[in-house]
């Protein structure tokens, strides 16, 4: 079991250093100007600025964000982005996930519903981020509750949570509804009712197939969150750090990778926490895993 | 037989199934039956007699489409709410996320039975099954035999004065099979409920029962009723001759006044 884990740990730390390789072997190996057929370019450039050295990456993340004064370190910047974001993100995943699952046990209850819902429910997802972003922010500062003001931060999350409600929805509805029919004639033998059914026999059911939706949910959160940064215009975050970076490619271009790293430590940390809480509702996942 | 002392009457029940396309299944004509409180009853005929259907109605998992069925001189649907019924199908049907405690504890957590009274319940229950030892298992670490001993334990688990069984051993080896068939005689003597027993299986439902009932198909209908009266039902029992007498009475009435030679499908002579 430990030398299980460990080489697990070991297999996942060469996989990383193995992307590092290529990356290095590839800039060695491939001219200047990329591979070209014709005049369409379809092996990326090697110059420093487009791929700088994965070690110029890295040093580049100990020196200051700026020749300014006082200017923090990039790592911590980028941290301290990483984090705003993140949070933003993890406040987007459990709008996300209550709404979805709110969905998903409204269609479950009333067939009428699924066939109303569920078809604005996938459509919702071929809506473009960018096209929605303005319009989030334009109903929230519509919102005028007495002393609440609407906040950019939260259109980002709105956003998040926009992308992140449809996988959970779609697969706890196929979760609320696997059990059995012997099940659910057990249940009704039994007199138990709707709720009693719900929490008893659906809710446990639906476990082996709500952990990849929260997964896919959770990705989906940081992504939202991220570009919404960037539609929305929420400095602070992530998102932005990318753009202005990308701003100074020419001059400083391992200060660009900086912020991307960011974005992977979100999804990682992310990821993370989702496992973990699959860990707690580990019993509920024995037997079989669907799809 | 007074109306009181009979577990399930049935009189004159028809259920018809209409088809998605509009078409209609005349899935049971004309059944009547009673049974007695503690008496054994088999179901058996072939595939699409309506067996099945037919506990499904007195369980209330579908409704009559005509005709009365009383479960203790009470509606079906009231005898269901009174939970007057334990039901276990052919497929053991235990939630793989509790343990076999809780899977028997089940419908005394639903029903609201305090922690102590249904601990102390499937206490009795895992120890009248055999499975003391797996009380904290899960369903995955069982074996066939042992789900199947779990599901009927769940449906003795509020002591009901009537069981209703849809081919619970249908899934079993013939080995399991005649050993969980001297466990269940074991446990209805000890309980004294009144059973119907569906099955495929000639000599099942010859050890098992006082009556068998057989059905044939298109529409669903009783045929025969066979009384059986043998005066213990143990291993010796099955080499008996009075034994063979009704699995060749069993097996003439299945057959009616059909070729004898090719006999009903989907019922296993073995």
């Amino acid at each position: 079991m430990r030398t299980a884990r460990a080489q697990a740990t070991l297999w996942s730390v060469v996989g990383v250093l193995g992307v590092a390789a290529l990356w290095e072997l590839y800039k060695a190996i491939a001219p200047d100007d990329g591979v070209t057929v014709g005049t369409v370019t379809v092996l990326p450039r090697t110059t420093d600025i487009a791929m700088p050295h994965i070690w110029d990456m890295v040093t580049r993340l100990f020196e200051p964000v700026t020749r300014a004064a006082g200017a923090d370190v990039l790592w911590w910047a980028v941290l301290q982005a990483a984090a705003f974001s993140l949070g933003i993100a993890v406040l987007g995943w459990v709008l996300g996930v209550v709404s979805g699952m709110l969905l998903a046990l409204l269609m479950q209850r009333w067939i009428t519903a699924e066939s109303a819902v569920l078809p604005w429910v996938v459509l919702s997802q071929t809506v473009p981020l960018i096209a929605i972003a303005p319009l989030v922010k334009r109903w929230g500062t519509a919102i005028h509750l007495g002393p609440f003001q609407w906040e950019n931060w939260m259109s980002v999350a709105v956003i998040a949570s926009y992308l992140a409600f449809f996988p959970v929805a779609v697969s706890a509805l196929r979760g609320l509804k696997s059990p059995p029919q012997a099940d659910t004639d057990l249940f009704h033998a039994y007199a138990a009712g709707w709720w009693t059914t719900l929490v008893r026999l659906r809710l446990p059911a639906s476990v082996p197939y709500l952990m990849p939706a929260l997964k896919l949910a959770a990705a989906n959160a940081v992504v939202g969150t991220v570009v919404a940064e960037v539609s929305i215009g929420l400095g602070g975050g992530i998102g932005r750090m990318i753009i202005e970076f990308a701003a100074t490619a020419s001059g400083d271009p391992a200060k660009t990778w900086a912020p991307i790293l960011g974005a992977v430590l979100i999804g990682l940390l992310s990821a993370g926490l989702v496992a973990l809480l699959g860990r707690g509702l580990g019993r509920f996942r024995r037997g079989e895993v669907p799809a | 037989m007074s109306a009181t002392r009979a577990a399930v009457t049935i009189s004159g029940v028809d259920k018809v199934f209409r088809t998605r396309k509009g078409g209609e299944v005349h899935a049971l004509s004309d059944v009547s039956l009673e049974v007695a409180a503690g008496e054994f009853v088999s179901l058996i005929g072939p595939s699409g007699c309506g067996k099945s259907t037919l506990m499904r109605l007195v369980a209330d998992l579908d409704p009559v489409t005509s005709g009365t069925i009383e479960v203790f001189g009470k509606s079906v649907e009231q005898a269901r709410k009174d939970q007057d019924y334990g039901i276990a199908f052919q497929q053991a049907g235990l939630l793989p996320w509790r343990t076999v405690r809780a899977n028997i504890e089940l419908p005394l957590e639903i029903h609201g039975v305090e922690a102590r009274a249904r601990r102390e319940r499937s206490d009795e229950l895992l120890a009248l099954i055999g499975l003391e030892d797996f009380a904290d298992h899960h369903p995955d670490q069982l074996s066939g035999g042992m789900k199947q001993r779990v599901a009927i334990a769940r449906s003795m688990a509020e002591r009901p004065r009537l069981l209703l069984m849809d081919e619970p051993f249908g899934a079993l080896d013939e080995m399991t099979r005649e050993h969980m068939q001297n466990e269940l005689v074991a446990l209805c003597q000890e309980t004294g409920a009144a059973v119907i027993f569906v099955t495929h299986s000639i000599p099942e439902a010859v050890f098992l029962s006082d009556r068998v009932v057989v059905m044939s198909p298109r529409p669903g209908r009783i045929t025969d009723v066979i009384d059986l009266s043998f005066s213990s039902r143990d291993e010796e029992l099955r080499e008996d001759a009075a034994f063979y007498e009704g699995v060749t009475a069993v097996r003439s009435a299945l057959h009616g006044g059909a070729d004898a030679s090719s006999g009903p499908r989907g019922v296993e002579n073995r």
